[in-house]
């Protein structure tokens, strides 16, 4: 408050340049407000309504003050990212002159002789989450056209809560329950019928030992379903429903209705949706440490340990101890970091597509 | 389905006979007929059946998450520090004081940043091109991953000073705290009538009065309740405090020094080799829902009010 109070040159003082012919006859009142305002205030000390609105606050200067105020805040989020990268190039020069670009090419990963390459996480990380979307999607989508389609009103409200609940359970949550409860029915149980039934596939070779990536995938793909099936729902029910009555009133069945009236509109969307979930398997991190068995290894077998980007940071940073095998970690992050940032961008940008603008909903 | 003969009319008027349809449809029509009304069904089956695939495993997971926790939680784990390896008893307490500091922190910091960007959004930027880069970034920033955010506060505050703290684990919750409120705060303005707005301006309040004493107060209950969902959501991340807050046996109050967190302590306890250390993990696992629990069922009610359209 104390800002305004100042003297300052009025914003209004730029009115009485205005051209006093072309003011209109009917405003008599504001043309003598300002003719009388005008002089006073660029000569003397101000106008006495003048020195009111200001004690009151309503002078230029705090609206001006507040506006950039606020625009700044708007602003630190850009400041925000570009900050976050340049930091993370500046503490893994060490690391990137070292090994360049050929860092992401080398399986390399010994702390002892400082030799870092980060294609074990890279493999960990797209098998992990590729897998986590081939059983997710599917399933999303159905509870998708469910959910906006087929399901009774009654039954809409519950289960949406209970998917929104679901994704609000923090990582270390699903990561602990994975442990506990996962990992020995993976060890004994699923292990032994994929080895019987699709052993001849060679990705279930070798000892199981009930984390791997196996483990961490389900538990991914447990982790994005809700928010690729919710995201979905919501762009197929911003799919017009004059859309839905068209083809119906052509003699479709409802299916026929979903794929041609829904579905191939709302595609765009969809795509989106599941990138949208391939971002939040890529960075996530504490159920994955928890179930992956932290391994640098590149193995084809599905229920070998291994490491993905996130994880080898939350398993190994804490330990490091040179400066090289830190540097090498803190370029993980920031290939991660620029990874999401542009499969955050294009899912981000395909979801606009499809609802305008529509309410972003949180995550 | 093509056993039943769909009822028709036939051209001639409404009191012609009824007809079965095989007057007009060949063979391979109704074939195909009974082959859509397969796939109809088939569909819709399935699509039933993924629903309950994902409802019922997720809630078994709620459900034992909730039966452990409950037959763990006991007075001891609200009252007291963690036990010495090898001795029964101990509690959380210490990491929920920490936890309560950290996100005390990130709050002060996070929220008003947020909010006054929401305003930014909303009142000043709308539509215009900064706006929408602003929002897109803001988007952006809440897909990244949290780990990032842990390394970035580990790169800026601790490597600088040399030692874990409690306020750079606040600064790495604020960041993720930001474009979460920043987007409901906007939401929100967005619902609050111009009328309103052109009636305070009319009456020669200034804008930045009309923000705060209108717009604002109007949207209040939905940005209070956004809040709380940020709140809640990094209340249970862990990744971003390994490094920054690092965890703590003891009481911790200084801002300085590292500080024990119920996320981290979950975590730590989860993968050590001890029975009772596991029960804690449960216990807090519990303590961490039910808070989660409750705020996003409050935001649940505020939506259904109308209030928080879209935020939930």
């Amino acid at each position: 408050m104390s800002l305004e109070r100042e003297p300052e040159p009025s914003s209004l003082l730029t009115a009485p340049s205005l051209p006093m012919d072309a003011a209109p006859i009917h405003a008599p009142a504001i043309i003598n407000f300002v003719a009388a305002a005008g002089p006073v205030a660029a000569e003397g000390p101000p106008s006495p309504i003048r020195q009111y609105l200001r004690a009151r606050g309503n002078g230029g200067l705090a609206d001006r003050t507040f506006a950039a105020a606020m625009l700044v805040c708007a602003l630190s989020i850009f400041a925000i990212v570009l900050f976050i990268l340049t930091i993370l190039i500046a503490r893994s020069r060490l690391s990137l002159s070292q090994f360049g670009l050929g860092f992401f090419l080398r399986s390399a990963w010994n702390p002892v002789t400082g030799d870092f390459g980060a294609l074990p996480f890279i493999f960990g990380t797209l098998t992990t989450s590729l897998l986590a979307l081939a059983m997710a999607v599917p399933l999303a989508l159905g509870v998708a056209v469910f959910l906006s389609e087929l399901c009774p009103a009654k039954l809409r409200a519950p289960i949406s809560f209970l998917t929104e609940l679901l994704a609000a359970i923090p990582s270390v949550v699903y990561g602990l329950w994975a442990v506990f409860v996962l990992v020995p029915i993976v060890r004994d149980q699923l292990g032994p019928l994929l080895v019987k039934y699709l052993g001849w596939t060679g990705f279930f070779g070798g000892y199981n030992f009930g984390v791997g990536m196996l483990t961490a995938s389900i538990i991914l793909a447990i982790m994005i379903l809700p928010i690729i099936s919710s995201i979905s729902r919501d762009i197929m029910l911003a799919v017009p429903v004059s859309q839905r009555e068209a083809v119906l009133a052509l003699g479709a069945t409802r299916w026929e209705m979903i794929r041609t009236g829904v579905l191939r509109n709302a595609r765009i969307g969809i795509v989106g949706a599941v990138i949208l979930g391939l971002g939040r398997a890529l960075g996530e991190t504490m159920a994955v440490t928890m179930v992956i068995g932290n391994h640098p290894d590149i193995s084809r077998s599905l229920f070998a340990p291994a490491n993905t980007l996130a994880s080898v940071i939350a398993g190994e940073f804490s330990e490091a101890t040179s400066s090289m095998y830190i540097s090498a970690l803190i370029e993980i992050g920031l290939a991660l970091f620029l990874v999401t940032i542009v499969v955050n961008a294009i899912a981000r940008a395909l979801v606009w597509a499809v609802t305008r603008g529509a309410p972003a909903r949180v995550h | 389905m093509s056993t039943t003969p769909i009822p028709t009319v036939t051209p001639s008027g409404e009191d012609g006979p009824l007809r079965p349809p095989t007057d007009y449809q060949t063979r391979s029509m109704r074939l195909n007929s009974a082959r859509r009304y397969a796939v109809n069904h088939l569909v819709t089956g399935l699509a039933v059946l993924s629903t309950v695939l994902v409802i019922v495993p997720l809630v078994a997971i709620l459900g034992y998450l909730i039966y452990k926790g409950a037959s763990s939680l006991n007075l001891a784990f609200f009252t007291h520090i963690p036990a010495p390896v090898g001795e029964t008893g101990g509690g959380m307490a210490n990491a929920m004081l920490g936890s309560g500091i950290i996100l005390a922190l990130a709050s002060s910091m996070g929220v008003p940043v947020g909010i006054a960007a929401g305003v930014y959004l909303a009142e000043y930027g709308w539509g215009t091109m900064l706006g929408m880069a602003v929002r897109f970034t803001a988007d952006v920033l809440n897909g990244i991953p949290s780990i990032v955010m842990g390394i970035a506060a580990y790169s800026l505050i601790v490597m600088r000073q040399m030692h874990f703290s409690a306020f750079s684990g606040g600064v790495a919750l604020a960041i993720m705290m930001v474009p979460t409120i920043t987007r409901t705060t906007e939401e929100m303005l967005m619902t609050v009538p111009h009328a309103i707005r052109e009636a305070a301006l009319g009456l020669g309040v200034p804008k930045w009065r009309t923000v705060i004493s209108v717009s604002l107060r109007t949207a209040s209950p939905g940005i209070i309740t956004g809040c709380m969902l940020a709140f809640a959501r990094v209340a249970g991340e862990t990744a971003p405090l390994l490094f920054t807050a690092f965890g703590n046996q003891f009481w911790s109050f200084k801002l300085n020094e590292p500080i024990a967190a119920l996320p981290l302590q979950i975590y730590v306890y989860a993968i050590s080799p001890y029975d009772e250390w596991h029960r804690l993990a449960w216990a807090g696992a519990l303590v961490l829902i039910l808070m989660i629990m409750v705020s996003v069922t409050l935001v649940r009610i505020y939506a259904g009010r109308g209030i928080l359209k879209g935020a939930s």
